[in-house]
């Protein structure tokens, strides 16, 4: 269990986090969620206790992370993949902070097992592709069997089969009553793995609640019509109520309809003979729904006059 | 309320007791696991040998008078400059070298005890200089001897004057890499600590002279102006217009350096943000 009550974080003028609150909690994975420069990856190291909160307080289990004078046993992370020496081989780096923790030898090749690097656990990590350094984060998070994990962009550099099995294990952890934390700036990412979801924007809490729940508040329902009339049809449509965008190339126009459900739309239709070609329901994504109510809090947009 | 709730699980039952060796063992294993470690100390300790083989070979006094030792001839400056240069920058890069790949992070959500993992790397660091460093002044008196020998001028090395010429060159090298490793994590950037170790441990000294009060006073506080004085095994001349560091000051200065970066640093890292 994590729990961060009030957490702010201040560089200069600047506020990277900002009362930030909210609890994580065990045998879930539960998504960490913002756009760039959203504070995350400074939240979660104030959890971790390298960074001090400027205010409020971040718990692990009760007792502030940097209370521990080993941590290994309490919290497992990965927060950047790239934190290793590259002229150390795999299992003299995991060698290393297993003895620091009085972790017996034996584990660093049964994570190295875990997570497929048994082979490579002799080559140097300087030569290891992202994806391999990515493993060899989890591996070093599993090393001590924590029952709290935290991970920060776990899949970039994976290739799809990493990203898989690493979707697998997240589950498996959860299953095993473990807290799994993990954060991503892509959001459809968070769709296939997390149970519950927590979203900042501009270091501010934007939303803490289960992914369904998140993706239900987000876009409205939206329905995609192909038609030949598609100017008589929007008109009809428009009096009705509905709002109303044109999508694709002419000649294959389909109209993007907010506000009527798809039911509502074929009777109208109907009604004034227009010919429909196309009825879809579009369901709100997740992605979409992050979009929107991010779209205030983005820090970083292209484009914008900075 | 109950207090038989169960609570959640804060570590498993079995995590054992945490212990400072463990620490030692690991900073032991990280340094032996660096390919560049075992190159750099041999390079160093060769290079060394052979500055005194050549300043022994060429001071032609060497031989003519009585048998003494010379210990100029066995700890040239030349080599041991090299030595300060060498071990200060290698005593920086134990933790210059985790604060540039980011591995301290790493390092320090396994060992959240920030100030432990300062002190145990100055343990592993001080062991390791003080074996090399033992290791190349014996190798040197004994280089330097055997060359003198070859004019019957050798002495051995329970010759007085010899054991603290030899002691004070064998703890030069901890000195100085325990100075680079407190400045190494006061600064953490790898250009910035090199050159400030150069600076304060190489360059500093020789701004100041012997002929003032208090430029020598300064110059007196440098750690190669106190190893310069230590292995000196003759008395300041009485008539001299300098003056002159006493043997006991710089023992102290061979203490003080060492001990205020590394106390700074350990100060330092546990108000930081990593």
């Amino acid at each position: 269990m994590i729990e961060v009550s009030e957490l702010t974080k201040q560089y200069g003028d600047k506020t990277a986090v900002d009362r930030l609150s909210f609890t994580v909690r065990p045998g879930q994975v539960t998504g960490f969620l913002g756009p760039n420069g959203a504070g995350k990856t400074t939240t979660l190291r104030m959890i971790l206790g390298l960074d001090a909160p400027t205010t409020g307080t971040a718990t692990v289990n009760g007792v502030p992370f940097r209370h521990h004078p080993r941590g290994l046993r309490h919290v497992g992370a990965l927060l950047d993949a790239g934190q290793v020496h590259g002229g150390r081989s795999a299992a003299a780096h995991l060698a290393a902070l297993a003895r620091s923790n009085g972790i017996p030898r034996r584990r660093v090749a049964e994570v190295l097992q875990e997570v497929g690097l048994a082979e490579a656990a002799n080559r140097r990590i300087g030569g290891f592709s992202l994806g391999m350094k990515q493993r060899l984060g989890i591996a070093t998070a599993l090393l001590g069997d924590p029952p709290v994990l935290m991970f920060d962009e776990p899949i970039n550099g994976m290739d799809p089969e990493g990203v898989r099995w690493v979707r697998r294990l997240f589950r498996r952890l959860a299953a095993e009553g473990r807290t799994v934390f993990l954060s991503s700036h892509l959001m459809s990412e968070m769709e296939n793995t997390a149970d519950q979801l927590v979203v900042i924007g501009r270091g501010s809490l934007i939303a803490a609640e289960s992914v369904r729940d998140f993706a239900a508040r987000g876009t409205r329902r939206c329905v995609v019509v192909a038609t030949p009339q598609a100017t008589e049809l929007a008109a009809v449509l428009t009096s009705a109520g509905a709002s109303i965008e044109r999508e694709g190339s002419a000649g294959a126009e389909k109209l993007a309809v907010t506000g009527l459900p798809a039911d509502r739309i074929g009777a109208l239709a109907f009604e004034n003979r227009i010919q429909l070609d196309e009825l879809t329901t579009r369901t709100a994504s997740l992605e979409a729904a992050f979009m929107e109510l991010t779209a205030d809090s983005t820090e970083y947009l292209a484009g914008q006059p900075r | 309320m109950t207090t038989l709730t169960s609570v959640p699980r804060s570590a498993p039952v079995d995590a054992p007791p945490v212990r400072f060796r463990d620490l030692l063992a690991s900073e032991w294993l990280k340094m032996r696991s660096l390919r560049s470690t075992p190159w750099t100390i041999a390079l160093t300790v060769l290079f060394v040998l052979g500055s005194t083989a050549v300043a022994t070979l060429a001071d032609k006094a060497a031989g003519s008078g009585p048998a003494d030792f010379r210990p100029f001839d066995a700890y040239p400056p030349a080599g041991y400059w090299t030595l300060i240069l060498v071990a200060s920058s290698m005593g920086a890069l134990t933790v210059v070298s985790e604060y540039s790949s980011g591995l301290i992070r790493t390092t320090t959500v396994a060992v959240p005890a920030r100030g432990s993992v300062v002190l145990a790397k100055a343990a592993v660091t001080a062991a390791l200089w003080t074996a090399i460093g033992t290791a190349v002044s014996t190798g040197c008196f004994l280089v330097s001897q055997a060359l003198v020998n070859g004019r019957h001028a050798g002495v051995p090395i329970t010759h007085p004057g010899v054991f603290r010429p030899l002691v004070a060159t064998a703890l030069l090298a901890p000195v100085c890499a325990l100075v680079g490793l407190g400045l190494g994590v006061l600064l953490r950037h790898a250009a910035a600590t090199m050159i400030t170790s150069v600076f304060v441990l190489l360059m500093l000294p020789t701004m100041f002279s012997d002929s003032n009060r208090w430029s020598a006073d300064i110059k007196h506080a440098m750690v190669s102006a106190a190893w310069n004085r230590l292995i000196e095994n003759w008395e300041p001349d009485p008539h001299s217009l300098g003056y002159s560091a006493t043997v006991p000051g710089s023992w102290v200065v061979y203490v003080l350096w060492p001990l205020i970066t590394v106390a700074l640093a350990v100060f330092v890292v546990r108000r930081r943000d990593v």
